[in-house]
């Protein structure tokens, strides 16, 4: 019998003008010791799905049609204490954030026990060993010991295993795990993976996998529904679906997610998601303002940033006295230069340094040891801030998150003109609005947006802004600190086009900093791999992803989900001319 | 844990450091205090004789190592008003502040704790809604306002319970109770229900947006996730969560009901201390002010200090190091 | 005015109109009740030398022929004195009148200058963290353990022994301003600081710092705008707690002067006559301030939960 089946779902949040609806005219059928993911992007009711069928809705939300059915037992709209009953015991549900999701001020083994003993009549001895037991299977190591500590005694990944046993205390037939690896690394997220696909074949549990992440669904996933905008759009067997998708929201989907195995010169076919990718005028350098007063020559030796022997260090404990402070050393004695032109990656883990470096060179961070050299001047050496301003108007910043880099107080002009200002780059205000419209439209968001707050654009259009800010200090040296990871994978794509336009015609050199390797490929000349501090290995792009070197590179090649399958027919014949040419 | 509990220890010897600071300024640079023990007619080498057996002519600095020294042993001299050794004035008044003092936070948090969680899992009740508007109404209404409503309606009108005083008290030399007596108690209810009412809605209101906030976390709805039943999920785990920031606040709320006792005691002309420092206050009285000061410091220091203990034993992030 | 701006004022109007809090504020009738009770207090107490029936101040247009009237709905009422008159003959409800006007000027100023003295502390210890910091945190944390009228109370006492006694009464209510204020600062600088630790750390000030602007104006455009959400919400339960604070030490004889009556002092001084059966001259100022600081208690928690989508 199939273990759930969801038949023509319609689930809506009544609001105070209008009913929003989060997904409409859902079917779905599992089976059990099947994985079943849902993939979309933010907002396209994915989770909602998931949340209806354990009847968590956030409130007012309400399941208005349609029947969800467990083992052919309806189970919507169920009274509170029979649906109590099922929860945990029947499905079991993981969440997004380990950290957040255990009651800090209870053991592990308190958290176990209580559930443990909610469903199944077993006395706190049993219920006690039987906790050991579960921990055991989720892979924690010594779970004796440790099933008597705090959950803040756990790391993240540790953490989640902690989540998944209490998900299986009651022996539930159903999990719904939604984005289950999200918040961590992409190593520990490999282990997740692996642990969740072989509890599901163990204990024959059905699965639905939430998730916005094609290299997820493509690991593990049995059959997979694509949602768009509350609808599924497409669904079948995982492995039909990814070579031969038929909707074109998967086609653009799947084409915009980065390839691993191949550098192409642009992302093809992006437009179904947000409409068409805004057009944008290009620049030329030889009239435009951007132009102007460029001095590009002095580089020392065709290199334009040098960094030698960098270490930063942060005071985690503070003492009385300075020299007893506790401190942590993010940048342990880095040294690599970036060549006037290229574009410089720096990949790693998160806390591997990478960002730090970045916010060093930019000057955010004094270095506690060694140089920086920026464009034949030294700015480790240089102290007095004045002296600072001509290097810092040629270099600027991308930041990571597009909704804390816009101060949500100031119009979209005083945000792109405030570094114009400051540096006196125009003579006159009208000036200054005419050349901040210029740059909002060479950008792709059109002249009318200076007038508007940065709360009135998506994500993407955010941070076309940032980079109209970065670009108006005339800048030729510009710092990529994450500047996709916090989008959906299409617009990630028409904001990497973007950046690699504006290179092309600005001729900007680049350090681009980012924990995806398939992004790396497409975006840059040459790599530094970094791990705890330290670079492990630099060598061209190509080169890297080919002959990795170190040890440490091929481990991080070797974690990257494997998208071999993902059809590349969508690509347009001159896509296939560009991704020749580039190689 | 022994090095939290030293360097609590530290902070509030600077604190009680900082307040015998600001009690010796207030000392020395306050009215004269030779002026206020002497007549007019006495003359100018009188008084320089007493000043000098004040050791008022002395430096700065020893006069305040004295001081601290005699504050330490509870000394403070004079009362310029009363004529008598202030230690003796404030040991007289102690106990009627702390009984009040300790009714009205029995008061507070037996009735506000529970209007508290009550109104945080049942939200949109009717009884939520009374309870939140009681809880307005006690916040606006100005402590002595309460105090001369509960006299007019129930002293003056019902003629039910006294205006003043303390009834009949029980002395036993070093501490006089009134809670032996039926007078006594029938006393102390109305000052103790004006003293704590309004701690008790900020305890109330308190617990009920902390208890909100826990509520919506991602734990909760992990526990809810799981099954439990919604009494381990409410009693369990939100209402030893809402815990940790309910007892700092608590703690601090029931300390200033010590100092809040002197607009009590002078609506109900209650004798204690509070009343002391509010005359010493109008006359500019300031052994008895510095007196007060220093002993309010000590009240809330060692309040702090078993506030910051209790916190250690409810939240394990702080007790246990993570090690992983 | 141009076209262009009435557009965009029209445009604004309409968008207010909108806006959720005026969605809440139209959809709670206590709300619009207390609005409207705040509104009306706040105009008959700013325009009472206009507005008042009598002139209470004015010793000459007092008889104590009128002492002891009571309202004018009992027996022996005058329909001059519609909420009856004091021992000294004073019409109460002018009284009234003339006190919640000192009331409410003690009760903004303090909050306006605690508002000053706490935001611009809590930007300085937020962004400049270090010493400066721990200093000016620490000095928060020693006086947040004592309540807020202990502390009015200790700074009165001090000018009070600085002073001589007709200085003193002279330079009352803005002693009583300076000591209301100076013992609600601390709130505002910590929430200030906690908000400009969150902001100081966001990116939008990192890529202020990247383009080189120097921190007093990173503070005051970024950061300030950025932090000042709450504050509209503390001062207006500070405007209460200030009113009660001010009415407080009136009552117990250690603020405002009975020369200069406020709402306090009237209740002080009516607090006398409860016994003796004339309860009106201290019952009708304590409900005018009852219904003041509960209409501004109101407001203000309607403010919060109105700004706070996350507490509803």
């Amino acid at each position: 019998m199939t273990l759930l089946k969801i038949d023509d779902l319609k689930v809506e949040f009544p609001g105070r003008h209008d009913t929003f609806v989060a997904v409409e005219n859902i079917q779905l059928e599992l089976e059990p010791g099947q994985i079943y993911g849902l993939v979309g992007e933010s907002g396209a009711g994915k989770s909602t799905i998931g949340n209806a069928v354990i009847d968590l809705l956030e409130p007012p939300g309400r399941v208005a049609a349609g029947h969800i059915a467990l083992d052919g037992t309806a189970i919507e709209n169920l009274p509170y204490e029979k649906m109590r009953s099922i929860r945990g015991r029947r499905i079991g549900m993981i969440f997004q954030d380990p950290l957040t999701s255990l009651n800090p001020l209870y053991t592990v083994e308190y958290q176990l026990v209580e559930t443990i003993q909610t469903h199944l009549k077993l006395s706190e001895v049993e219920a006690a060993a039987r906790a050991i037991e579960l921990l055991d299977q989720v892979g924690i190591p010594e779970p004796e010991v440790r099933v008597k500590h705090y959950p803040h005694q756990f790391s993240g990944g540790m953490r989640q295993r902690v989540v998944i046993a209490l998900a299986l205390c009651g022996e539930p037939e159903l999990i719904i795990a939604d984005e289950p690896t999200t918040a961590l690394d992409v190593s520990i997220q490999a282990q997740i993976l692996d642990l969740i696909r072989s509890l599901c074949k163990q204990r024959q549990v059905g699965m639905v996998i939430i998730t916005h992440d094609m290299g997820v669904i493509a690991d593990i996933t049995d059959n997979v529904a694509v949602m768009y905008h509350g609808k599924i759009v497409e669904k079948g067997p995982t492995a039909k679906i990814l070579s031969t998708p038929e909707h074109p929201y998967t086609k653009s989907l799947i084409s915009a997610v980065p390839r691993a195995d191949l550098r192409l010169n642009r992302f093809p076919m992006v437009d179904y998601i947000e409409g068409p990718e805004p057009t944008r005028s290009s620049f030329d350098v030889s009239t435009h303002w951007l132009g102007k007063a460029r001095d590009f020559s002095a580089s020392d030796g065709g290199a334009l940033v040098r960094v030698e022997s960098l270490s930063i260090k942060f005071v985690t404990q503070r003492s009385i006295l300075p020299s007893r402070n506790k401190l942590f050393t993010a940048v342990d004695n880095v040294s690599f230069e970036i060549r006037d032109g290229e574009t410089f990656g720096l990949v790693g883990e998160s806390g591997s340094g990478k960002s730090t470096i970045a916010r060093s060179i930019a000057g955010l961070y004094r270095p506690a040891s060694g140089s920086i050299h920026f464009a034949g001047g030294n700015l480790t050496a240089i102290k007095d801030e004045k002296q600072l301003r001509p290097y810092r108007q040629q270099m600027q910043m991308i930041f990571q998150d597009p909704f804390s880099s816009l101060n949500s107080r100031m119009r979209v002009l005083d945000i792109v003109a405030e570094p114009i200002r400051f540096h006196k780059l125009a003579s006159s205000r009208a000036e200054v609005v005419e050349i901040v419209e210029d740059l909002l439209e060479h950008v792709g968001l059109g002249r009318a947006a200076a007038k508007r707050f940065p709360h009135e654009f998506s994500g993407g259009q955010r941070q076309r802004i940032s980079i109209a800010r970065a670009l108006a200090t005339r800048p030729r040296f510009l710092i990529c600190d994450e500047p996709t990871s916090a989008l959906d994978v299409s617009i990630q794509a028409q904001i990497l086009n973007l950046l690699k336009d504006l290179q092309d015609e600005l001729g900007l050199t680049m350090l681009f900093i980012s924990h995806d390797l398939p992004v790396i490929r497409q975006m840059c000349d040459r790599v530094a791999v970094m791990r705890h501090g330290k670079i492990c290995e630099i060598a061209e792009t190509e080169q890297l992803f080919e002959e990795p070197g170190h040890e440490y590179t091929r481990h991080l090649l070797d974690l990257m989900p494997k998208l071999e399958n993902l059809s590349r027919e969508g690509l347009d014949v001159a896509d296939e001319d560009a991704a020749r040419q580039s190689q | 844990m022994i090095g939290f509990i030293f360097k609590r220890f530290i902070q509030s010897f600077i604190v009680m450091f900082l307040v015998a600071l600001l009690a010796f300024t207030m000392f020395n640079f306050l009215g004269d205090p030779v002026n206020q023990m002497v007549g007019i007619d006495t003359t100018a080498a009188d008084r320089e004789a007493l000043r000098d057996r004040l050791g008022l002519n002395d430096p700065l600095l020893v006069q305040f190592g004295r001081f601290v020294s005699n504050a330490v042993q509870f000394e403070f001299g004079q009362s310029y008003q009363h004529k008598r050794a202030v230690s003796g004035l404030i040991l007289d008044r102690l106990p009627a502040t702390l009984e009040l003092s300790m009714i009205a936070a029995i008061f507070t948090l037996v009735v506000g704790v529970p209007m508290g969680v009550y109104t945080g899992l049942h939200r949109d009740s009717l009884l939520s809604k009374i309870f939140m508007t009681i809880s307005l109404v006690g916040v606006s209404l100005p402590t002595f306002l309460i105090g001369i409503l509960l006299i007019f309606v129930f002293s003056v009108q019902l003629q039910w319970l006294p205006s003043f005083g303390r009834g009949e008290v029980i002395d036993f030399g070093f501490w006089s109770t009134g809670l032996l007596t039926a007078t006594g108690w029938k006393a102390i209810i109305m000052p103790a229900v004006t003293l704590g009412l309004f701690q008790m809605t900020l305890i109330m209101r308190l617990v009920r947006s902390e208890m909100l906030e826990v509520l919506r976390s991602d734990y909760i709805k992990f526990a809810r996730a799981r099954g439990l039943a919604s009494r381990a999920i409410n009693f369990g785990h939100a209402l030893k969560n809402t815990l940790v920031p309910v007892i700092t606040i608590a703690g601090l709320q029931l300390g200033s009901l010590i100092a809040f006792a002197i607009i009590t005691e002078t609506v109900f002309q209650w004798p204690g201390m509070g009343l002391l420092f509010l005359q010493a206050i109008q006359v500019v009285d300031i052994p008895i002010m510095a007196a007060y000061l220093m002993l309010i410091a000590f009240f809330f220091v060692m309040i702090n200090m078993i506030v910051d203990l209790l916190y250690y034993v409810v939240d394990p992030r702080l007790r246990v190091d993570a090690t992983s | 005015m141009s076209i262009s701006t009435t557009a965009r004022a029209v445009d604004l109007l309409q968008r207010a109109a909108n806006s959720d809090l005026y969605y809440s504020f139209r959809s709670s009738k206590m709300v619009m009740v207390a609005a409207l009770v705040s509104f009306i207090m706040i105009v008959g107490a700013a325009f009472s030398p206009i507005l008042a029936p009598h002139n209470t101040l004015d010793l000459a247009s007092i008889s104590l022929i009128d002492s002891l009237t009571p309202p004018v709905w009992m027996e022996d009422g005058d329909s001059r004195f519609l909420l009856g008159t004091d021992d000294q003959g004073r019409d109460m409800l002018s009284a009234i009148m003339h006190g919640a006007r000192v009331s409410l000027f003690v009760g903004f100023a303090s909050v306006i200058f605690a508002m000053v003295l706490g935001v611009s502390l809590g930007l300085i210890s937020g962004y400049a963290g270090g010493f400066l910091d721990s200093f000016i945190m620490r000095a928060a944390e020693i006086q947040l353990s004592f309540p807020a009228i202990l502390i009015a109370l200790l700074i009165d006492g001090i000018f009070r022994g600085a002073l001589d006694p007709k200085t003193h009464d002279e330079l009352a209510v803005y002693v009583m301003i300076l000591a209301i204020g100076l013992s609600f600062w601390v709130q505002y600088a910590r929430t200030v600081r906690s908000s400009t630790l969150v902001e100081k750390s966001k990116e939008y000030v990192e890529a202020a710092r990247v383009t080189g602007l120097p921190p007093f104006l990173i503070v005051f455009r970024h950061i300030l705008p950025n932090v000042t959400g709450p504050l509209l919400v503390i001062a207006t339960i500070n405007l209460a707690l200030a009113i009660i604070t001010e009415a407080t030490l009136s009552f117990l004889g250690v603020g405002v002067p009975p020369t200069e009556p406020s709402l306090g002092t009237l209740i002080r001084v009516g607090n006398d006559f409860l016994f003796s059966g004339e309860w009106w001259i201290t019952i009708f100022p304590g409900i005018a301030l009852a219904v003041l600081v509960l209409a501004v208690n109101l407001l203000g928690d309607w403010l919060r939960d109105a700004l706070n989508p996350k507490l509803r």
